[in-house]
């Protein structure tokens, strides 16, 4: 079981007198769990989000984030004694995923004339190479004979990678269908000219490929239809129940948390994590608003 | 408006892209290319005396004309060593664009090669050892199949001798003449190698005519010379030079390339070249099309010091059609200045250009085109798309795209967008997995897709290749 912990975390934004938004966040995620973080707008959930991620436009000032792994987070792959405790500040984005931090964009990019069946394969290898890197340290030097290419180069050289385009395509497939997406997704272009409903999908189909411990999803329910909110639900729902992630689901509204029950429900407000509960908390707030949660909090102090 | 096309002049409008006169010093010492040296590369090549001619003439134009210097943006030209060019065109020196031995090269374009894979038989090609190789069996078996068609695929040396009529008519007459530019007239008087096409009417030629088929036999030259004639309701699709990654210690490359696109025929010209980076690479093509004719230019602009080039289709017949796609590629140092020209002199004729240049480290790429539609080329239509991708803040790139719109019923569209990558698109695929390197890669290899997506399979392939190495290092 991986444990995502966020301690006494603070932030500003990187530049000369960047802003100060995080002052002091505690959390911790444990794969299996659902956790959702609320708050008004301006709270710093989704700077959080990024700077689990490794985002650069932000620079921690005080604080850590660490992830704890245990024998079996990556399958029959086994983890050293020594390489299971992890200061993800010290990693690189890239890193970071390989350890089973996932990021869900609430505006993902779209990349032109990437296909999303190989960038999804090649962020699978990409990842599962970095992983036994960081694990084992630097790859004995195999240096692979050039293979000619037996498919299109946009779907990249079969025998590249550890997972081929054939095996590929039928995990793909089987994804897709879980999320009810349409087959002819593969071979678009990544998140050009998706709709937004089709973004937020394609952001939980990312994860359900890559199978990370922990997923942060940054209001994966803004901008979705009630059927979409729905397959959407059902995918995250998904992700804990048939991968174990842990779900860190960061989010404006109630709404979506009557599809994917949380766990844990947290309130940001100004920088910090001031109150944490279970799903009733979510009910309370969304009948009483934040003023309330305001009022309780500076009460207290 | 009347059919009439008698008063829509043919090449008229150079004026965008004529050079000033102006002399620059550099140039002053001039002595070892002159019309004796011409007659000793004639008399070596055995030529028909009119080909001597034509070549004395464009060298008089030659010296007649100023170096290009006040395009805004243009490559600096003054370095410049046509010095280098004498011992290389006097015929008791070795005739070959390479090198003479695969050992000479430098490291970093072996390493290339290496990298590429290029096959063996391509390395021998290049330090001009004449082994047998397979490709050569490959290339002769394709001979014979065209020869049974009609088709003639051969050096433009030999066509001189056994194609005579059809060169005399077509050879820098009615496409480039040598009086287009300073540097097509060098080349009008020192060509020498290149490819000869002729494709009979109604015959199709089912697979890419590939240069580098025969590569040794002329070891492509600093000066070749493609003719290419397309005959009524022909096809044909031409590739050059592609991913071998020509090396030079001579720094100047000026080819010409001349297309005839018959009545209802189709010509599709792929090249992309990758040069050693001390080289100037100045080149002339242009493509006259007729009516109902199609003309596809396709090219890969890597490597060079300093390259400009400007592919231009003159749409001559009713209902001819062109497209340009086009990549540019400049890292540290080089000026990388491509672009299309277009004159649409008939009515219902057809234009797209789509551009896309990438540069870094200080490089620098230009978008220079023109399309030019002529009064009376009614309901005639362009689309010109140039994107440009910085990697940093110390690159630039330029987007002119000059338009001399003289009829009104007609259908233009423009669009450009000049970018930095974007840093949150690079978090983005980074958080999914791909370290930075990857993730600009796979960023750059999609910003071209619309390119590799046109070539065959294999030229795709090593497109990619080649702008990965170009991107390895400088990202690292």
């Amino acid at each position: 079981m991986a444990t995502l912990e966020i301690k006494n975390l603070h932030a500003r934004v990187a530049e000369e007198d960047g802003e100060q938004i995080l002052r002091g966040v505690d959390l911790e995620v444990k794969s299996g769990e659902i956790h959702a973080l609320m708050g008004p707008n301006g709270s710093g959930k989704s700077t959080t989000s990024k700077i689990i991620a490794g985002h650069p436009a932000y620079e921690v000032t005080d604080g850590e984030i660490l992830l704890h792994l245990e024998e079996g987070d990556f399958g029959d792959l086994e983890i050293p004694d020594d390489a299971r405790t992890w200061n993800l500040l010290e990693l690189e984005p890239n890193e970071r995923a390989a350890l089973g931090i996932f990021l869900g964009f609430q505006y993902p990019a779209e990349i032109e004339g990437v296909t999303m069946t190989n960038f999804l394969r090649t962020a699978l290898n990409a990842k599962l190479d970095e992983r036994e890197e960081l694990l084992f340290g630097e790859d004995e030097e195999e240096e692979e004979e050039d293979v000619g290419y037996d498919t299109s180069p946009m779907e990249g050289n079969v025998d590249d990678g550890e997972v081929g385009v054939a095996e590929f395509q039928k995990l793909l497939k089987e994804k897709m269908d879980l999320l009810d997406m349409d087959e002819k997704f593969m071979q678009r272009y990544l998140n050009a000219g998706f709709s937004g409903g089709e973004k937020k999908q394609n952001e939980v189909l990312q994860a359900a490929i890559l199978e990370p411990s922990i997923a942060v999803l940054d209001e994966i329910d803004s901008g979705l239809d009630i059927d979409r909110l729905q397959d959407v639900s059902k995918g995250i729902n998904a992700l804990r129940d048939e991968q174990g992630t842990g779900i860190l689901q960061i989010t404006h509204y109630q709404r979506i948390l009557e599809y994917v029950e949380p766990d844990y429900v947290h309130i940001m407000l100004d920088g910090k994590v001031v109150k944490s509960g279970d799903a009733s908390l979510a009910s309370e707030l969304e009948d009483k608003g934040y003023d309330w949660v305001r009022e309780e909090v500076y009460e207290a102090a | 408006m009347s059919s009439d096309q008698d008063h829509l002049k043919e090449t008229d409008t150079e004026a965008r892209f004529e050079f000033k006169k102006e002399q620059k010093a550099a140039f002053a010492a001039e002595k070892g290319l002159n019309e004796e040296t011409i007659r000793v590369i004639s008399e070596d090549k055995d030529e028909p005396e009119w080909m001597l001619e034509r070549r004395l003439r464009a060298l008089k134009q030659y010296q007649k004309m100023p170096m290009p210097t006040d395009w805004p943006g243009q490559p600096d030209l003054s370095e410049v060593d046509v010095d280098e060019i004498v011992p290389y065109i006097r015929p008791d020196v070795e005739v070959r664009g390479g090198v003479d031995d695969w050992r000479d090269l430098p490291d970093d374009i072996k390493d290339t090669f290496d990298k590429l894979g290029i096959p063996e038989a391509e390395k021998n090609a290049l330090s001009g050892v004449g082994a047998q190789y397979e490709s050569e069996v490959v290339y002769q078996n394709m001979q014979e199949r065209w020869e049974e068609k009609g088709v003639v695929f051969m050096n433009m040396d030999q066509a001189v001798q056994e194609h005579e009529d059809i060169v005399k008519e077509y050879f820098m007459t009615k496409c480039v003449p040598p009086s287009d530019n300073k540097f097509a007239a060098l080349h009008g008087a020192i060509w020498s190698g290149g490819s000869f096409v002729y494709v009979p009417e109604d015959t199709t030629v089912d697979m890419p005519v590939q240069a580098y088929f025969r590569m040794n036999s002329e070891g492509m030259g600093q000066f070749e010379h493609t003719l290419i004639v397309a005959e009524k309701g022909s096809e044909v699709h031409y590739i050059e030079g592609c991913s071998a990654p020509k090396y030079s210690a001579f720094n100047l490359h000026s080819g010409g390339v001349e297309v005839f696109v018959g009545e209802d025929a189709h010509v599709q010209y792929s090249t992309v070249q990758n040069w050693s980076k001390n080289t100037y690479n100045l080149n002339t093509k242009r493509a006259i099309v007729e009516k109902n004719g199609r003309m596809e230019w396709i090219s890969g602009s890597m490597g060079s010091k300093a390259t400009m080039l400007y592919p231009a289709s003159i749409l001559k017949g009713r209902g001819a059609s062109d497209n340009h796609i086009t990549i540019a590629f400049a890292g540290e140092g080089q000026n990388i200045d491509t672009g299309a020209k277009v004159y649409h002199n008939a009515p219902d004729t057809k234009s797209t250009i789509e551009s896309k240049s990438i540069s870094k480290d200080g490089g620098r790429t230009n978008y220079r085109g023109l399309v030019h539609i002529a009064n009376g080329a009614t309901n005639s239509s362009t689309a010109v798309e140039c994107d440009a991708l910085m990697f940093d803040n110390e690159s630039t790139s330029d987007t002119m795209p000059y338009m001399e719109i003289n009829e009104s019923t007609v259908d233009v569209a423009h669009e450009a967008t000049v970018g930095k990558i974007g840093d949150e698109d690079i978090f983005y695929l980074q958080s999914r997995g791909l370290d930075d390197d990857d993730a600009k890669q796979m960023i750059v290899s999609g910003f071209i897709e619309p390119i590799t997506e046109e070539l065959p399979i294999e030229y795709a392939v090593e497109l990619n290749r080649l702008v990965e190495l170009e991107m390895e290092g400088s990202l690292g």
